[in-house]
């Protein structure tokens, strides 16, 4: 049953990277709780709009959980308090009439503030550009059979490829560490035959440009996987943390 | 060599040197636990087993250096860490609220850490560096069990103890890689066995002894 509540929303308001930022309340009325939180944003910022003020600044893509575009802290749960989801798919309906919702940006030193609740996840794509991909030549597609993947492997290569990159796993740690979402890059490759050439190599880079992107250290916290919108698990952690035992100590990789 | 302390330098690098010089205390842990249990003999048991540690000489002057050596790279990459972990979070939450993966073990580690660095210097000066020719050590022991000020601070701290072993046991295994679907469950089950281990079995030492001696 689609029910109309009231809310007190607390966002963080920030011009740009420069200003210091503050949290500003605001009144959203009406809302039907068959939204979802994005669409209850959209209802405010129209009305924003409207009085001539400047709308709340969020990033969204796809609204349907795979793109890894969206993600703010409600509450202090990146992507809000639903398990295994994205804020696009988190509905009003998980809220009670009258509540106050605090709603700030993802806090990392990696991933500095560019307006409100927008922050430059570049630094992910920096990690990606270290090792985050296999190398082969290009031409006609050789045939499937030849590199054999047998099908709980390939599960569990899935489960890992199921990261979206929302950086939600950054934002959940005390210590702001990208290890959740390097080792599901690490994992997700190491464990398919088309990975294991580079892996040694892969490892001990993405490793080096985690260190430099400025993220904290793995502290075994779980708050990552716990707030994972795709429910990856520290048990590709702790494939990280091996291969990276056996790339530094056993292969010629430095 | 230049490799090798660019790989221990690495943030896994250095969460791999914790998870070793922690798993050197635990074996500690347990050899101590070993031998304060010789209490429960008697005077002569147990005076007996502290003059037999001393006369191991150089094996046991190797395994002091060992600690000290483990201790000071703890501490070190410890507090490196600690320094690290919160530079990467310039800007605090307004709304701290966790998702249920952080226990009070975990949140705890830099400090019970550094209570557990106090507590050992602490006990050295207590038991260890002090004079045994006048008074033997059971005698030292159990006087200072009967003060109720040093058997609140033994027992209370052996708590902090079971804290920190509590997350750095499986956290241990975790970081070196040893995570497996079998045997995870195992390793959780057994960092709860040690810490109730270690603040059973050592803080209940100060107050049995101070109940019968």
């Amino acid at each position: 049953m689609s029910q109309s509540i009231r809310l007190t929303l607390k966002i963080w308001r920030q011009k740009g990277p420069a200003d210091p930022g503050r949290f500003e309340t605001f009144a959203a009325e009406d809302i039907s709780t068959d939204m979802s939180f994005l669409e209850m944003l959209d209802v405010v910022n129209e009305k924003l709009i409207l009085e001539g003020r400047e709308p709340v600044a969020f990033d969204h893509d796809c609204r349907e959980g795979i793109c890894g575009s969206c993600g703010a802290v409600v509450n202090g749960r990146p992507h809000g308090h639903l398990r295994g989801t994205t804020l696009c798919q988190l509905h009003m309906r998980h809220f009670r009439d009258g509540d106050t919702i605090v709603i700030e940006p993802f806090r990392a030193r990696a991933f500095p503030v560019i307006k409100d609740l927008v922050v430059d996840r570049s630094a992910l794509d920096r990690l990606m550009q270290a090792g985050g991909f296999v190398s082969v030549n290009t031409g006609s597609a050789p045939e499937a059979n030849t590199l054999p993947v047998p099908s709980d492997r390939a599960e569990r290569a899935m489960d890992a490829a199921a990261c979206i990159g929302c950086g939600a796993c950054v934002a959940a740690c005390p210590n702001a560490s990208a290890m959740l979402f390097t080792s599901a890059k690490v994992s997700h490759l190491a464990l398919l035959p088309q990975g294991r050439p580079e892996a040694a190599r892969r490892v001990l880079s993405m490793v080096r440009a985690m260190d430099a992107c400025g993220f904290g250290n793995c502290s075994n916290h779980r708050e990552c996987e716990m707030t994972c919108p795709k429910e990856i698990s520290i048990v590709h952690i702790a494939r990280l943390n091996r291969e990276a035992l056996k790339a530094g100590f056993l292969s010629p990789e430095r | 060599m230049s490799w090798l302390f660019s790989l221990l330098g690495s943030s896994v690098g250095k969460k791999w040197l914790m998870a070793a010089t922690g798993c050197a205390f635990l074996g500690f842990l347990a050899a101590h636990f070993a031998g304060n249990l010789t209490v429960f003999g008697g005077p002569d048991a147990f005076n007996g087993y502290a003059e037999r540690l001393q006369s191991l000489g150089p094996i046991l002057h190797l395994f002091r250096a060992v600690l000290i050596l483990c201790a000071l790279v703890h501490i070190t990459t410890g507090i490196v860490l600690f320094f690290q972990n919160r530079k990467a979070r310039p800007v605090a939450y307004q709304v701290s609220a966790g998702a249920g993966g952080r226990t009070l073990s975990s949140r705890t580690m830099p400090y019970t850490g550094l209570l557990i660095l106090a507590f050992v210097v602490f006990h050295l000066f207590h038991f260890t560096f002090v004079d045994k020719a006048s008074i033997t050590l059971f005698e030292r022991v159990v006087a200072a069990f009967r003060r109720p000020d040093l058997l609140a601070l033994y027992s209370a701290m052996m708590i902090v103890v079971a804290l920190h072993v509590r997350h750095g046991f499986w956290s241990a295994f975790q970081t070196l890689g040893l995570h497996h679907p079998k045997y995870m469950p195992w390793i959780f089950a057994l960092s709860l066995v040690a810490a109730f281990g270690t603040a059973i079995g050592f803080g209940a030492l100060p107050i049995l002894v101070a109940a019968r001696m």
